[in-house]
């Protein structure tokens, strides 16, 4: 009776640690420790709700092309073209709202079929063809580079009133702010960019958890050939996640030109790369399997922190964020290839 | 006659079934395309450059002399490759680290100096050495953390080039033009070849030296084909693929030591930019599975000399060099889609049903 009670406990014990929520816990800690060590020690700035939400604003777009490249790790393939995509992206809906008379629906419209383009030929090349993801989201990358650069290379502002009435909207949280100098209170806001992020991380995390189609990606990635044998189309589930990714692209594209109001060559350089980090720090694993958007989220926001605490701690070469970005890829990198080192031995 | 024939069937059999035919034929349908286009594409003639030297000039020679670096890097990509199945992407980056390194040997603390604080020789090894050690950094990610060659990389992708500046503290570092620096990027008097053409032939004669009389090809080849088998029969799969990862290292020191050389100074963000991504190229154009295993190592070179022929040929047609990349894509995407073994068999599948009626036609004569 002892020995079954103990076992049981054990069992339990272990569910309770899966590889998922312990990464995920880790990430959230070093979140957490981040964010209140830059509280104390950095003070004023870090205590205002606004800075929160400021990293959100400036990351929105980052969190939507996390969310895709998260889902795309999960079946164990890559997306890389992501930043490209963004990039491109922003500059069509700039050229249709400056030079053609566009107006934000339409740009919209141009952002989400530019994504999903790229998504259904990334994913038909991946899935059904079977050529390494690496090779042909590279391509994708090469290809959306080139083609911003095509189709418009001076950067410029976007003067369309009603896509900069859309850009100004402000959701503010009345409850959440601070008192400034003057003793007068004002609330933290947040652009509209950041509520579609929340949606859509919202969205993403029910999908991969309760859907079906969610169960077949970690499924694929945790092994294909099992996936297979469980009658999972594994196809047909990698081809939509590269189609979900690419559109998520678009959105993200979208999102970023709220921010920026600009169009630039040199808009969302090195995206791909923080996407990838962002989802790497968050928990998903890149041999697949496992993942969480959740993570992702949070991965995101240690990204935007450590930058905001490198720059206001006195650090102001633009070197040294994208140093400690490195350093904090290098340290998770090792946290989960002993996590799996760890789960092979128990085995 | 029959005889002659079946051994023609067999050359040209023998050719069609090789690596090389995939970077043949890509180059080939470069030629034609050029030769249609503009036939003094392939002239060569002689030029004074501004010592007053007599060197040969021309779009090939532009080719063989620009072709070096992304050819010499092809050659470690191509060991990465092949024995861990994946690739280094921050060799752009540890090329600006390597560069820097250098330029801060040379001069010595002083962002002008007169003459080079350092002989050169004492500058490339340090850079050699810089080089190895962050191939070394990512052989320990790769080889003793198990994690995935292409996102190990990206630390150093996303960190190199602001290594490279903190290392000069952002500052640029120029080389005065009669230290004889620039000897390795440019022409050495009385001679018309660049520089940089026997440099890569130096590294081709040492590479091929070393897969003949060395068991090198054999290890990687086995670690990337069967890492557990590998094991089994007394090899150390660890220490194969990080090695593999410090003589990718060497190769940037070298192609550094170019890169830096062309201009005699640096400027951190774009030199080598993208250079990665060509060296990748260059492997997968050589016919190399991406995924590891068996590799060739004159095909991988051959395919860095034809992408770099069509980096030559777009800049001809007056392609603006930020918008190469979109035609790169095409042609790559073309190549990969063509060369995708799903494919393949589609396509012989097809060409066996439009033969087969004339086959048996032969078959009946005889």
């Amino acid at each position: 009776m002892a020995t079954l009670k103990l076992k049981k406990s054990e069992g339990a014990g272990k569910r309770a640690i899966t590889d998922t929520n312990l990464l995920l816990t880790i990430t959230i800690v070093v979140f957490a420790v981040m964010y209140i060590g830059a509280m104390l020690f950095l003070g004023r700035g870090f205590l205002r709700w606004q800075t929160f939400f400021n990293i959100l604003n400036t990351n929105a777009s980052l969190i939507i092309t996390a969310i895709g490249l998260s889902i795309v790790m999960i079946c164990g393939s890559i997306d890389i073209s992501v930043g490209g995509v963004v990039g491109l992206v922003t500059m069509c809906c700039a050229v249709n709202l400056d030079y053609q008379g566009g107006s934000p629906v339409t740009a919209l419209a141009i952002a989400l079929g530019i994504g999903l383009a790229f998504g259904l030929v990334q994913g038909f090349l991946v899935a059904y063809l079977e050529i390494q993801p690496f090779i042909v989201t590279l391509a994708g990358m090469f290809f959306a580079r080139g083609l911003t650069t095509i189709i418009h290379a001076e950067p410029f502002n976007v003067a369309n009133e009603a896509f900069l009435a859309l850009k100004d909207t402000r959701i503010t949280i009345p409850f959440l702010g601070s008192v400034n100098n003057s003793g007068n209170f004002t609330a933290a806001y947040m652009e509209i960019g950041v509520a579609v992020a929340l949606v859509l991380v919202v969205l993403a995390f029910v999908m991969l958890r309760w859907t079906s189609l969610g169960r077949s990606f970690y499924a694929l990635g945790g092994n294909r050939q099992s996936a297979l044998m469980l009658g999972i189309n594994t196809k047909r589930s990698l081809f939509l996640a590269h189609v979900i990714s690419g559109l998520l692209a678009g959105i993200a594209g979208y999102v970023y030109i709220m921010h920026s109001a600009s169009g630039a060559v040199t808009n969302a350089d090195g995206m791909e790369m923080n996407a990838i980090a962002a989802s790497i720090i968050g928990g998903t694993m890149l041999s697949g399997g496992v993942g969480n958007i959740i993570g992702t989220f949070f991965g995101v926001l240690s990204l935007g922190t450590i930058q905001n605490i490198v720059s206001s701690a006195g650090f102001t070469d633009a070197w040294w964020a994208k140093i400690t970005v490195a350093a904090m890829i290098c340290l998770f990198l090792v946290i989960q290839s002993i996590v799996l080192a760890r789960k092979k031995q128990t085995e | 006659m029959t005889i002659e024939k079946t051994k023609d069937d067999n050359i040209l059999k023998r050719l069609l079934h090789s690596q090389m035919i995939i970077p043949l034929a890509a180059l080939l349908a470069l030629v034609v395309f050029n030769l249609i286009a503009d036939p003094s594409f392939f002239a060569i003639t002689i030029n004074q450059d501004s010592t007053g030297n007599s060197v040969l000039a021309g779009q090939l020679i532009s080719i063989l002399n620009n072709g070096s670096e992304l050819a010499i890097l092809a050659i470690g990509m191509t060991l990465v490759t092949a024995a861990t199945g994946g690739q280094d992407i921050s060799v752009g980056a540890t090329i600006a680290v390597a560069g820097s390194a250098m330029l801060a040997v040379l001069c010595g603390g002083n962002m002008r100096p007169d003459t080079l604080a350092a002989p050169i020789i004492v500058a490339f090894l340090f850079g050699v050495v810089v080089a190895m050690v962050c191939g070394a950094f990512n052989g320990v990610m790769v080889a003793v953390f198990k994690v995935q060659p292409m996102v190990a990389t990206l630390i150093l992708y996303t960190a190199g080039r602001s290594i490279a500046a903190w290392i000069n503290n952002n500052a640029l570092p120029i080389i005065p033009a009669d230290s004889g620096f620039g000897v390795f990027g440019g022409f050495i008097p009385g001679v018309p070849i660049p520089t940089p053409v026997f440099i890569a032939i130096a590294c081709f004669v040492v590479i091929f030296l070393v897969l003949k009389f060395t068991s090198l090809g054999l290890y990687v080849q086995s670690v990337g084909i069967n890492e557990k088998a590998a094991r089994l029969n007394g090899l150390n799969p660890t220490f194969i693929k990080w090695l593999t990862f410090v003589i990718l290292g060497v190769c940037v020191a070298v192609a550094a030591l170019i890169k830096v050389s062309r201009i005699s100074t640096i400027n951190y963000q774009t030199i080598a930019a993208d250079i990665e991504m060509d060296a990748i190229l260059a492997v997968a154009l050589g016919g190399n599975a991406l995924s590891g295993g068996k590799f060739n190592m004159g095909s991988s070179i051959l395919g860095a000399y034809v992408i770099q022929f069509l980096t030559t040929t777009l800049y001809k047609f007056n392609v603006a060099s930020a918008a190469l990349p979109a035609y790169k894509a095409v042609v790559v995407i073309i190549l990969v889609v063509l060369s995708a073994s799903i494919v393949r068999a589609k396509l012989s599948a097809i060409w066996k049903k439009i033969r087969s009626p004339k086959q048996a036609e032969v078959e009946a004569v005889k």
